[in-house]
């Protein structure tokens, strides 16, 4: 049963084809990487899933509904959870109250709320200091925050953009286990760079390049695909 | 002790002193301290826009105005008592703030001060154009027997003194509940990073719409105040400088804290007496304290002490 | 005097109010343009040079013509010189941020106008014009003997009025070739496209920013050079070339130049006969609302490319 699924998605910024009539289907429970060259549109497909961008032409569907003219805010309110590329919280708040807004939405009342956020970093391991300004946290850890801010919010979907990117091989491998972990309850779409967390946690992969779906598989497969491996390496 | 029991003692603290002042205070300060008071309140709502949203509106005397106005026209026309007054001016600057956020919010940063000052601009400039109703710069005097609520005269000292703390406490206890409420969290976020905020899947025009309203009214409220208490409505409570000086009071108190508004209103007002004494050119000192401000301590006054010694306060 | 004519006397009254605002926007426009900060204290750089103006020539004896050409090269100097003072101690620190670069100008307007009051004080004083002959001019009309002209009573313009129309387009059209033809204006386009790339290519943007500024008030300056022989100079006039400034530079698209001299001469003739046919508030309650309007529903303007 997909939970997501889009038909003919495109987007072109004056002239320039960003992302050209994509038909993806990403099933409930499942967890898929979406790789590609840098360029390639997996920051703009993912924007126009989560409604950040609007669309040139084509469709999305979010659990059968058609959601391509939902504002992004609504989106989210659906089940849908989203961090960003270039990590975003609110830096001059605590870490505490960044994970808070976003379980406010869902929770009411101090006693729950808290429960939920304190829960929710010890998952990415942050709870030393909860009143700290997310400013003053590393980038990994910042990193770290926003998956909290994702989980917090108990999303259907959880939409990662390239959640590794400045974390220690330690942070590394303990994102793999919450994935892991999270696999059970929620589905996830992961935008990744790194090949070893593509291997070990994804159950299928797309790969996109030049904003089309060029191949999709598991991620063995994907590892053979002598297509796959010309985009990444260029061909002569 | 708790944050929350520091920030109730200060506060609260803020208010009983206010309430002890009116009985030591000579009839100058005294008359003085009502006045900051009321301008304190339209600071507390301008503070709710600029300090707590990140809104910079250049057009906040629509606001005021719209209140006095409101209530000025309902006395001097419709012969209204006080509080139906008042009620007017409340409805009137409700509804200009809705249709100002309606429109104004459709814009950002740079265009939405430039919007407002100029909505601000056409509504002075239509107080101006139908001087046969509002009599234009020369104004409206409120007779003291239009101010009568029940026995109590309102153009007297002492009562005036109480209806002036009576309304700054509302407005101040009011705001005061709702930044640490989650509406007000929300708020802050959309400040901080209105982005995320969005992501995070709240609706930030209509958390920004209702920052306006909210703003407009307790603005408003404190214009129909004005008027009443001070026996006088006048269009230069709708020219740029009643836009001016809310922000330029938010910013020297500090902005983004609920104190800081008070404070603010109270130091500028005095610093403009005192220089008014000396020439006419008094605005100087607002001119120099606005560059001031923007430079070395955009922070303002209690929010410098808040980054600094009390990280506690609202 | 009968439609026609007045028509025509209004148009020409506007013409001159356009060719003064035309330069007065492009000075607000080139500052947002290039540095895309809006100044707010632009209308006290136009009172400036007006107040200057008055009193170059007050010290300056002999035949009028002397004083005001005295003016003419030392007024917008001054200003131009003061402003990019403003720009290095103020601006550069706030690093050009757009709200706060707000609220420093509005605070730079209180301190020049309140510095001009106590100064030049409250009263409005008038600086002779170089020339001045009256010129009566014609209009026509069907008659018996088929089309003719005749010479209405009151239908008319002056000399000096002539003047500031030529003088303010050569100023413009000096200011197009300093843009597009010369190194100069090279740096302050580069400058505007790109700042990163400007600054990677060694232009040294600071200074470039200084110039910019000083520029823009030199044109108010100059604007209320011109004007002032036929209005007085007065230290709250420059409020409303603030408001008609922004009304022009909005409209006609932030930062196009060719768009702000078509809004000048849009605004300034509408103006013109707005306030000649109807009262003058409502002429400028349609103009801030049109403003407004403007911004909210077509932030680019007119002629302007790209939102800001």
């Amino acid at each position: 049963m997909s939970l997501l699924s889009t038909r003919g998605l495109s987007k072109s910024f004056a002239g320039l084809q960003a992302v050209q009539g994509v038909d993806f289907d990403l099933p409930e429970g499942e967890v898929r990487a979406l790789i590609g060259p840098n360029g390639a549109g997996k920051t703009t497909f993912v924007g126009l899933l989560c409604g950040r961008i609007a669309p040139t032409s084509g469709q999305v569907f979010f659990d059968v509904r058609d959601i391509s003219h939902l504002p992004a805010h609504k989106r989210i309110g659906l089940g849908m959870a989203y961090t960003f590329q270039i990590t975003s919280v609110f830096a001059r708040l605590s870490l505490f109250e960044n994970v808070a807004l976003a379980a406010r939405r869902r929770l009411h009342g101090t006693a729950e709320v808290e429960a939920a956020v304190m829960d929710a970093l010890g998952k990415v391991g942050l709870t030393e200091d909860p009143e700290r300004a997310a400013g003053d946290l590393s980038y990994g850890h910042q990193r770290l925050l926003e998956i909290a801010m994702g989980l917090v919010q108990a999303p259907r979907l959880l939409i990662l953009d390239e959640p590794t990117q400045g974390l220690s091989d330690a942070e590394i491998a303990g994102f793999k286990g919450l994935i892991r972990e999270l696999a059970a309850s929620t589905t996830i779409l992961l935008i990744e760079h790194n090949m070893s967390v593509v291997m070990e946690v994804a159950d299928r992969v797309t790969v996109l390049n030049f904003g089309e779906v060029l191949a999709e598989g598991t991620p063995e497969e994907m590892h053979a695909n002598a297509d796959v491996q010309a985009a990444y390496l260029g061909t002569g | 002790m708790s944050d929350r029991s520091k920030t109730f003692a200060l506060h609260g603290g803020v208010l009983a002193l206010l309430f002890a002042l009116q009985f030591v205070l000579p009839a100058y300060h005294h008359g003085n301290l009502a006045r900051i008071m009321v301008l304190a309140s339209f600071a507390v709502g301008y503070n709710v826009m600029f300090g707590y949203t990140g809104l910079l509106s250049l057009g906040h005397a629509l606001f005021f105005a719209a209140g006095m106005y409101g209530m000025g026209l309902a006395v001097h026309y419709g012969g209204a008592g006080p509080v139906v007054a008042l009620l007017a001016g409340l409805v009137a600057a409700i509804a200009v703030s809705l249709l100002v956020g309606l429109l104004a919010l459709r814009t950002a940063g740079v265009g939405f001060m430039i919007v407002t000052l100029m909505f601000a601009q056409a509504g002075y400039l239509t107080v101006l154009y139908f001087t046969t109703y509002t009599r234009g710069d020369e104004g409206l005097v409120l007779q003291q027997a239009q101010r009568m609520l029940g026995s109590l005269d309102l153009s007297q000292p002492g009562p005036r003194y109480f209806a002036a703390l009576g309304l700054f406490a509302v407005c101040m206890l009011a705001v005061l509940w709702m930044v640490r409420a989650p509406f007000g969290k929300v708020l802050i976020a959309i400040r901080e990073n209105e982005e995320r905020a969005r992501m995070l899947g709240y609706d930030v025009f209509r958390y920004k719409l209702a920052a306006v309203v909210i703003s407009g009214t307790i603005c408003g409220l404190a214009g129909a105040a004005y008027g009443l208490l001070f026996g006088y409505v006048g269009a230069t409570f709708a020219s740029v400088q009643y836009s001016i000086f809310p922000l330029l009071w938010v910013l020297l108190g500090g902005a983004g804290t609920v104190l800081g508004p008070f404070i603010g209103a109270l130091f500028m007002f005095y610093l403009i007496d005192l220089s008014s004494s000396v020439t006419s050119a008094y605005m100087l000192v607002a001119g120099v304290a606005l560059v001031l401000l923007t430079l070395f301590a955009p922070q303002g006054l209690v929010g410098e002490l808040r980054e600094r010694v009390w990280r506690w306060l609202p | 005097m009968e439609f026609g004519p007045y028509l025509m006397l209004a148009m020409l009254e506007g013409a001159v109010t356009a060719a003064v605002l035309a330069l007065t926007a492009v000075g607000l426009s080139l500052v947002f343009g290039v540095m895309r900060v809006v100044n707010v204290a632009h209308g006290e750089f136009f009172m400036l040079g007006a107040v200057l103006a008055w009193w170059v020539a007050s010290h300056v004896g002999g035949p009028p013509a002397l004083g005001f050409i005295a003016a003419l090269a030392i007024a917008p100097l001054a200003v131009g010189g003061l402003a990019a003072l403003a720009d290095m101690t103020i601006l550069k620190r706030v690093n050009y941020d757009p709200e706060r670069t707000i609220v420093a100008t509005i605070g730079i307007l209180y301190i020049l106008q309140q510095l001009t009051l106590m100064t030049y004080g409250p009263e409005a004083r008038p600086v002779e014009p170089p020339f001045n002959t009256r010129l009566a001019l014609p209009w026509f009309e069907w008659g018996e003997g088929g089309f003719q002209l005749y010479w209405p009573w009151g239908l008319g313009t002056t000399s000096y009025k002539l003047f500031v129309i030529g003088a303010a387009a050569a100023v413009l059209v000096g200011v197009w070739v300093l843009m597009a033809r010369t190194r100069i204006g090279l740096l302050m386009r580069a400058t505007q496209l790109d700042r990163e790339m400007a600054l990677a290519f060694g232009i040294p943007v600071e200074r470039v920013y200084a110039m910019v500024f000083g520029i823009g008030g030199a044109l108010a300056a100059l604007g209320a050079v011109l004007i002032v022989p036929i209005q007085q100079a007065h230290y709250l006039m420059g409020g409303d070339p603030l408001l008609l400034s922004f009304i022009v530079v909005i409209i006609g698209g932030l930062g196009s130049l060719p768009g702000t001299v078509a809004a000048a001469v849009l605004i300034g003739l509408s103006d013109g006969i707005i306030s000649v046919f109807f009262s003058p508030t409502l002429a400028k309650i349609l103009a801030t609302l049109l403003v407004a309007l403007v911004l909210v529903f077509r932030p680019q303007g007119l002629f302007g490319t790209g939102s800001k």
